[in-house]
Order: structure tokens, then sequence, then C-alpha cells
């Protein structure tokens, strides 16, 4: 019944616009149509010229209401080192983009509102200025050559990979790039797996025909480089430390994003890409930054005894399209200080522990039998279980079954 | 607007007879034996102005199919905690409702949406509605040619995107539903079937469609460039043809290059999900098992894909940039400000859109190194669009400009095209595209420069060659309202995007609570999502106009009602098939002379002076 009436509604809107269209026709040829046209340029050229100073308006005044949110104004100033570059470079091209478009938008309508049609006046005949064109062919030349220079500048510079006599340590203790943490980020429908690689500084190999319910990335556990890698529910960093993402993808594309730190890259299965970055701020600190300003002195809806900037946290999101739950790929990340980090990383224990010792070991036997003089298995189940459904993501049932065959293990 | 009186036409008819070529048109096609029944005439038609008009009204049903789209999903955005139940009776199993009784839009039906909106818009809309509508009407017209070169392979080309959209539209009925997985159709998302209920057979209709598509715009396509380069009238050089025509030409050009990349990539994508190739496929672990698939690239598709997708938006927004050149020129009562530099950057423009497509894979994986000359090339495209911005509003300098619907539209597209395309430039620089890749400020610019702006340009098209098309005018109140909404509602929808995506929010996401950094912004999605609305409204407007406008609009009473220069004005009012009834036309002078020695304008089919320097020779 609704359905109906509402279409009822739009046809006999429809049949009232089409009459006024009638009338305004017809009380055209009433009081003569070149008349009318005239009164009709007037006012349209003048609505135009309305509307070039409202939109400008418009466009100055709505940034400027929300530039507390954007990254890289107010209170969020990038939050890794090379994220200050690239914000420059935003606000730079912002400089020359806005002049242009405010130019040639007040240009634009100007013109059109200033030349509007009037009886008796004629064209002017100009069809070319070769002077003129040559001019504004060679401004937007020599603009877009700074942009780029400096564009790719700090593309290279940021995309540049860590250099190959760096160390690779867990717990890194130089500001430069002599020392660095290597994690792993690996994207599946829907939840990202971060893998650490534990004591020895480096990630054991891993084969995606070894994954099992129980060894969610396929770590190749007769890698002993495998042996002390472990799996955390949030990314934790330390600050002012390099750190090299390694980011794969089981099954399909996902895009590992870190939104405060300017980190993007795809995540795609069978070629493992990365992004090398720093964190300066502790999330800490970036709480302090976002309690300057008002619009986080709000109490957060989720948790209303505390203000926003109190709950914040840095975030890592999915930014391709990987399927209906792409939107929930959610994982905190906390950044600290070193000696936090320290003791953090310090107190996870490998997914091996599990392994150790069962069928799926390699050095089963090696194993048994230091475990049987050593007469210590302490692994701290909890941190074994994988971080699969820890997220509060409302996908629907339909979703992947998890891995439960058991049978890729080792040869 | 009847300013022009019998006299100027009785005078034209005789420089026809006069000046014209005579090819014995008429001698060969007694009784007209296209047009000899209701099937021939309006259904399989071989003249080229039915063959547009066939190609306007199904651009325009599928605009609307793919406008609904997009106000579902912005509900869904703008008001995700609001019931949808009352779309149960339209979308099916696709609403699910809660205990509470809140109907529930699905996940995968709302990235369903995403994806077919995209698709139908950029495929069927603004090629096949635009170029394929504006290519067909007016190359044999302006350019003084009796029909196409081969008007049956014409025919074919509708009836392929015909037949394309049959394949798609089936494809929403679907159980499983239509393809889900962007309109990218990046791999392994779409490759396989356990990883999207979307990629069963929603991906096989949608691929398959997609190739007829292909065809389609090959037939066009070919037909269009050998129609421009072999049959030209007498006198009309190419530096004498309208811009219009020199950007459908390239356009075509644009399209027979690159749209059988896509194809290839489309035939290696069937490979692997029928045969068990792995082109695209490597190292997937997927529905509880590891896949066979070993040895392809993901990125393989990419490029492929992207070689046809960049200079895919050259073929939606070239056409728009002549049809809004010429409607600006007529309207102004000027000539085309740097007609020449105008066609340098349509070629160039061209030429380079073929070496940008990794722009749109910066952060797709691909060698960081490799991106440096995309960013050179890309960027190297700003120039020649400065110009022909440059250039429009340098044309509407010290006219005499007259606003009805289509200038008004011409306006509105330079606008939008400036809007849009400064935003390019932040994108097109790798740099600044690591933090705005994939994100609402994406969203915020190719919806302004290729969609709100080639929208303009169609419309602008429409409302000025709407006499041409049907002997009658489209209501002008109802088309200023029609201008007035969309310009306003368009910068309304699409402006504060830019705000979301600096905020970090990437697109193609169902809901945006689920991450404190996104979720700000509900007010701006409300407001976004009810200027959706009310744009859509507007557009619907445009539709109804268009067809009370068929039948009931005011009659043209002159056959060239702007007072335009170009050939098409010189045909009678019913246009017959063959367009001339007698010789056809020569072309004096070029297609710009307008306010030119004191005369209002001079059609092109009127003889130089003596002494006098043609317009276009500098």
């Amino acid at each position: 019944m609704t359905a109906i009436l509402a279409i009822l509604c739009v046809l006999l809107i429809g049949i009232v616009v089409v009459q006024i269209g009638k009338v305004t026709e017809l009380a055209a040829k009433i009081r003569g149509e070149e008349e009318v046209e005239e009164g009709t340029n007037r006012r349209q050229s003048g609505y135009l010229m309305v509307f070039m100073v409202a939109f400008l308006i418009f466009t100055v005044v709505s940034a400027l209401y929300y530039r507390n949110y954007m990254l890289g104004y107010g209170p969020h100033e990038s939050a890794s080192e090379h994220g200050g570059s690239l914000d420059s470079l935003f606000n730079t091209t912002l400089f020359f983009t806005g002049i242009v478009f405010i130019i040639t938008q007040i240009a634009l309508f100007y013109f059109a509102w200033k030349y509007r049609a009037e009886k008796g006046r004629a064209s002017l005949y100009m069809p070319h200025d070769n002077k003129l064109e040559v001019i504004w062919t060679i401004i937007p030349a020599v603009v877009m050559t700074f942009l780029v220079v400096g564009g790719l500048d700090a593309w290279n510079e940021v995309m540049a990979d860590i250099p190959e006599d760096a160390q690779a340590v867990l717990i890194p203790t130089t500001e430069d790039k002599s020392e660095f943490l290597e994690i792993e980020a690996t994207g599946y429908q829907f939840a990202w797996d971060i893998r650490y690689p534990g004591a020895d500084g480096l990630l054991g190999t891993k084969n995606f025909r070894m994954i099992t319910g129980t060894n969610p990335l396929g770590q190749d556990w007769s890698d002993e480089k495998n042996h002390d890698d472990f799996m955390t529910n949030e990314i934790v960093l330390p600050k002012n430390r390099w750190v090299r993402v390694r980011i794969t993808a089981k099954d399909v594309l996902h895009n590992f994003y870190l939104p405060h730190f300017r980190v993007k890259m795809d995540a795609i299965p069978g070629l493992p890409t990365y992004f090398v970055f720093k964190p300066t701020k502790t999330t800490e600190e970036y709480r302090e930054q976002l309690s300057t300003v008002a619009e986080y002195q709000v109490p957060d809806p989720n948790d209303p005894e505390k203000m926003l900037w109190e709950t914040f946290g840095y975030e890592l999101a999915c930014a391709e399209l990987c399927g209906k739950g792409h939107f929930s790929m959610r994982r905190a990340v906390r950044i600290v200080e070193e000696a936090e980090y320290a003791a953090w990383a310090r107190g996870q224990s490998p997914l091996y522990d599990s392994v150790r010792g069962t069928d799926d070991d390699p050095f089963q036997e090696e194993n048994a039998a230091t475990m049987e003089a050593e007469d210590v298995i302490e692994a701290p189940i909890d941190s074994l279980t994988l971080p699969i459904d820890s997220l509060t993501a409302p996908i629907d049932s339909i979703g992947m079954a998890e891995p439960t065959d058991t049978t890729g293990s080792t040869e | 607007m009847a300013t022009l009186i019998s006299a100027p036409q009785v005078q034209e008819d005789k420089l026809i007879e006069e000046l014209g070529y005579d090819d014995h048109f008429h001698d060969h096609h007694h009784g007209d034996k296209y047009q000899s029944n209701f099937v021939s005439t309006y259904i399989f038609s071989m003249d080229h102005k039915m063959i547009a008009r066939q190609f306007l009204i199904t651009g325009m049903f599928w605009a609307i199919i793919g406008g609904l789209m997009s106000l579902i999903f912005r509900l869904q955005l703008g008001f995700p905690d609001e019931s949808m139940a009352w779309l149960k009776p339209i979308l099916g199993q696709w609403i699910t409702i809660n205990d509470e009784g809140v109907g529930q839009l699905s996940q995968e039906f709302y990235y369903a949406l995403v994806t077919m909106h995209g698709t139908i818009i950029v495929f069927f809309v603004l090629t096949a509605g635009l170029s394929g509508t504006f290519s067909n009407l007016l190359i044999p017209l302006q350019i003084g040619a009796r029909d196409m070169a081969s008007p049956f392979l014409n025919m074919l080309s509708y009836w392929f995107f015909f037949l394309a959209g049959v394949v798609m539209f089936a494809s929403l009925f679907l159980n499983t539903g239509p393809f889900s997985g962007g309109w990218t159709a990046y791999p392994p998302l779409s490759a396989l079937p356990q990883a999207s209920l979307g990629s069963g057979a929603g991906m096989t209709l949608w691929v398959t469609s997609l190739v007829f598509f292909v065809v389609s715009v090959l037939l066009g396509g070919i037909n269009y460039i050998t129609t421009v380069l072999n049959l030209r009238t007498k006198g009309m050089s190419m530096w004498r043809l309208p811009l219009t025509i020199w950007a459908f030409f390239v356009t075509a050009v644009l399209g027979l290059l690159s749209f059988p990349v896509l194809a290839s990539g489309f035939f290696l994508m069937m490979c692997d999900r029928g045969l068990g190739t792995s082109f695209f496929l490597s190292e997937i672990f997927i529905g509880g098992q590891a896949l066979d698939h070993v040895g392809g690239s993901p990125i393989l598709y990419q490029h492929l894909f992207w070689f046809l997708g960049h200079p895919e938006v050259y073929i939606i927004i070239l056409p728009a940039m002549g049809i809004v050149s010429e409607v600006l020129s007529v309207h102004a009562r000027k000539p085309i400000f740097g007609y020449k530099a105008m066609v340098y950057s349509i070629l160039a423009i061209g030429f380079l859109s073929f070496i940008v497509w990794a722009h749109h894979m910066f952060m797709s994986g691909v060698n960081p190194f490799i991106s440096n000359f995309f960013v050179v090339f890309t960027l190297i495209i700003a120039v020649p669009s400065a110009v022909k911005v440059f250039n429009w509003i340098a044309t509407l300098y010290g006219g005499n400009i007259r606003f009805n619907a289509a200038s008004l539209f011409g306006i509105g597209f330079v606008s939008m095209f400036i809007s849009g395309g400064l935003t390019g430039i932040f994108l097109g620089n790798s740099a600044i595209d690591i933090q705005m890749h994939d994100t609402y400020f994406v969203v915020a610019h190719f919806h302004i420069v290729m969609g709100v702006a080639a929208f303009f340009g169609m419309y602008a098209g429409v409302y000025h060659w709407f006499p041409k098309m049907f002997g009658r005018f489209m209501n002008e109140t109802l088309g200023k309202i029609h201008f007035w909404v969309t310009m306003i509602g368009a910068y309304a929808i699409f402006w504060p995007m830019h705000y979301l995506g600096m905020a970090g929010v990437p697109r193609r996401y169902y809901r945006f609570d689920l991450f404190d950094t996104f979720r700000h912004f509900t007010e701006i999605n409300k407001f976004i999502t009810i200027a959706a609305v009310i744009v859509f409204a507007a557009q619907l407007l445009m539709v109804i106009n268009f067809f009370y406008s068929i039948w009931k609009g005011k009659k043209m009473t002159t056959r060239n009602p702007y007072g335009a220069t170009t050939l098409e004005w010189t045909t009678p009012i019913d246009t017959g098939h063959g367009n001339w009834p007698g010789k056809i036309p020569a072309v004096q002078r070029w297609a710009y002379d307008y306010g030119k020695d004191g005369k209002e304008f001079i059609p092109q089919i009127v003889p130089m002076a003596e002494g006098e320097k043609d317009g276009g020779d500098h």
C-alpha cells in the first residue's frame, strides 16, 4: 500500500513539474521569446555568480570545519618518520592546485556572467592567441616538474628497502637502519595474522601447503628459524625503531593499511611485498596530541566514561576489496617505548611450543629426549590459540570454514 | 530562438545545390530500402541516427538501474542502523530481518551493488550511452556523410551491446547474486568461487557480458574511424573537423587499441576459472585447502586490466570534452579558443593515456622503481588537460553567451573537470598516493572528473542535439531545474568525500563503525546520502522531460535553431535516410566562424570571401 502511494506521489510530482514547464513555455510565447531569453540570460548568469561565491565559501569553510579529523592536520601529525614528508607534499600540491582551483573557477563563472548575451552586442572574434597559449602551457609544465621532482624524491626514499648489511633483530636498540625489526602480516578472509621473528630476529620459512588449523601460516618446522617465531593479536612496536613489515596474503588480495603511519601496501598471495617505516609517536603521545582539540574532548560513544582521546588507539585496516568482510579486518596497533616493548616481546611464547615433541615436529625424537631431561613444558596455552576469532566483526556465518585438516605437516 | 527566417535557408540550399557533391545516392536508394517496415526502422535499423537513439535510450535505462543501485548502498552507508525491511519486496533474500524486525542489507549484496554500479555506469552508460550515442549521431552528420561506412556493423555494434546488457541484467537475478568483487574484478577474489558468492555464476555472466561489450565497442570503433577517415565530404579536411569529431575519432582509436587487451585479460581469467591454468593465481590457501595453482601473478591481471582501464577513462571523458567544446562555442557565439591546441591536446591525452596505466597500481606491489615513469607520464597529462580548461574559459571570454540547459551543463562540465582534475595531481604523485590510494579521496576524484563531468557533457549534448534527434526541443525550464539540482547536488555528494579520504577512510566499506579512526563521519555520510537521493530525483525529471518532449515538446520550426555553423544543421528538420535530400554539401571553411567580420555566424558551406583567411589556419 505504501509502495503504491509512493509511486502515486512520484507520478503526481512528475505531472506537476511537467505542467510548470508547460506554463513557462506558454508564458514565454505570450511575452515574446526574445525578451524572455534576455531575462533568462540575466537570471541564469546571476545564479552562476551566486553559486560560485557560495561554492568557494563552502569548500573553504567545510575544510576548516573538519580539519581536526584529517590526517596530517591539527592533532593528526604523522606518527611515522616518512609520513611528515608525504603530508608536506600533500600540502604543497594543495597550495598550487588551490590557487589554480580558485582562479579558474572564478574566471569560468565570472566570464559566464560578464559575457551573458545582450541584444545588440556582438561577440569578440578571437580564435586563438599563440602567446597566451604558450604561457599557459609552460606554467603548468613548470609546476608539474616541481611536483614530480618533489614527489619522486619522497617516493624513492619511502619505498627503499632496508640496506642489506642491516641486522634483523627482535629488539632493535638503535634509531638508524643498522638494526631493524622485521614482522610479518598475513591477510586472509577476514583478518590478519601477525608474526614476530622471535629472539633470532629472523622469520622462518613458510609454505602454503603446510597450512593447518594449528599452523595457520604454514610454518615449516624443519626450519629452525621458525622455532622462536610468535604470533600476536595486536601489533606492538617500539618507538623510534625501524620496522620492516613483510606483507603476504593467504587467499585473495588484501592491503596492509596503517592510516596514522601513512603506510599502505597490497598483500598478495604468492608474492610477498614489504613496507619499511619508523613509528615516532607512542600511542600515549598521540593521545596527548588529540587531547588538545575539542573534537576529541567528548565522551566515547562506546565507552562513555572516557573521552575520545583517551580511548584512541592506532589501527590496522584492509584497503583492498577482499570479499564481504573487507570492512572488518581490524587489528589494534600499539606503539610503546623500547623497554616496554622488550618486556612484551620477551613474554610471548612461540607457536612451536605447541608442536614440540608431537607428530608434526620434525625434531620429535631429539625434542622428546630434551624434554624428558629438562622436564619442563610450560608453554602458556592461551598464547598458542590463534587470533582468528578475536574480532568482534559481524561477519555472517557463510564465512570460510577454518582449516581443520592436519594432513600437510611435514615430509 | 527563431531568429532565423527561411531566407538564409533557401540560400543554403542553393549553396548545397551549386557547390555540393553529387554522389547519386538517391538514384540508388529508391523507397529507402533501409527503413521499409517497423522492424527495419526501429529495431534492426541500420540508420546511424536511429542507432544513436537506441544507444541513448538503452544508456538511460542502465543509468537509472546503476543510479538506483547507488541509492541502495548509499542508504546503507548513510543510515547503517535503519531498517531496510521495506526493500525486501524488491531485494528478497538480500535483506535479512533480524529478531527485532530490523532489515539488514546483506554484505555480499552490498558489494554486488557497488560492483554493478561501477560496471554499469562505466561501460554501459558512459561508454556505450555517451560515445555510442553521439559518435553515431554526429559523425556522419557533421562530416557530411550519408551514413556510417558500414551500417551493418553499426547495427551489430548496438545489438552486441544489447546482448551484453541482457547477460548482465540476467546476472542480477542469480541465486548467488551478481558479481561482487569490484568493477576492476581483481583476481584471486574474482577467479575463485570459494572467495565470494558473486565470484561463481555471477562472475561467469559478468565476464561473458563484458566480452560481448568489447565486441560492440570494436565494431563501433572501427566504423567510426573508417567513417571519419574516408567519408568526409568535399572540402572537409581534418583541420576543418568540429572538435566533437576529433574527440570521437581519438576515442574510437583508444577503444580499438585498448579493449582487446581487456578481452585477453578476460580470456586468461576464464582459463584460470574453468581450465585450471594459473595465469593469475599462485600459492592460495582458501576454504580449508591449498589450491594447486602456482606460478601465476595477480598483478599481471591488473596490468592487462588497467591497460584498458586507464584509456577507458579518456574514452569516457573525451567525447564529453568534444561535445562541450562545440556546445560552448555555439552558445557563446565565439569560435572555440585555440582550435589547434585543442586538437593537439586531445591527441596528447590520447597518446599519454596508454603509458600511465600503472598509476592505478602504485600500492599493488609492483616494483617501486617502475612507478617513477608512471608518475612522470601521469603528471604530464595535467598539461594538455590544463590547456583545454584554459581554452574553454577563454572561449567564454568576450562571448555573447546564451544560457540554456545545454550551455549551463557545458559550463558545469568545465567546473567539474577543474575540481576533479586537480585532485588527480595528488593521486598521480605516487608518494601522496601511498596515503590516498583506495580511500574516499579517490572516490571523490574519479566521480567528479569522469562520472559527473562525463554526465554533464552527455546532458549538454542531449539538450543541444535533441532537436536534431527528435525534431522538437526539450523543455527549457525543466532542463534548468535539472541542471541546478544536479550541479549543487553533485558537489554536495562528492566534495565532502575528499574530507573522508583525507581522514583516511577507505572506500568499499560496508560500514565504518568497526574502526575508531573511520567512524567520526556519520553526519557527512547522512548528508551525502540525502543529496544523492535528491540528485537522482532530478535525473528522473530529465528522463520525464526527455520522453515527454519526444512527443509533446516544442516543435522545431527552423532547421538551424541555434545559428550553428556545422553541417548537421543544414539537413532537413525531419532528417531522412541519407541525411541530405539532394547533394551532399561541400565544406568551405572551418567549423567555428562565429562573430567573424561582423557576421553572427558563417556556416561551413559558405565559400570564403576573396582574401579571407580560414580561422583554422594558424
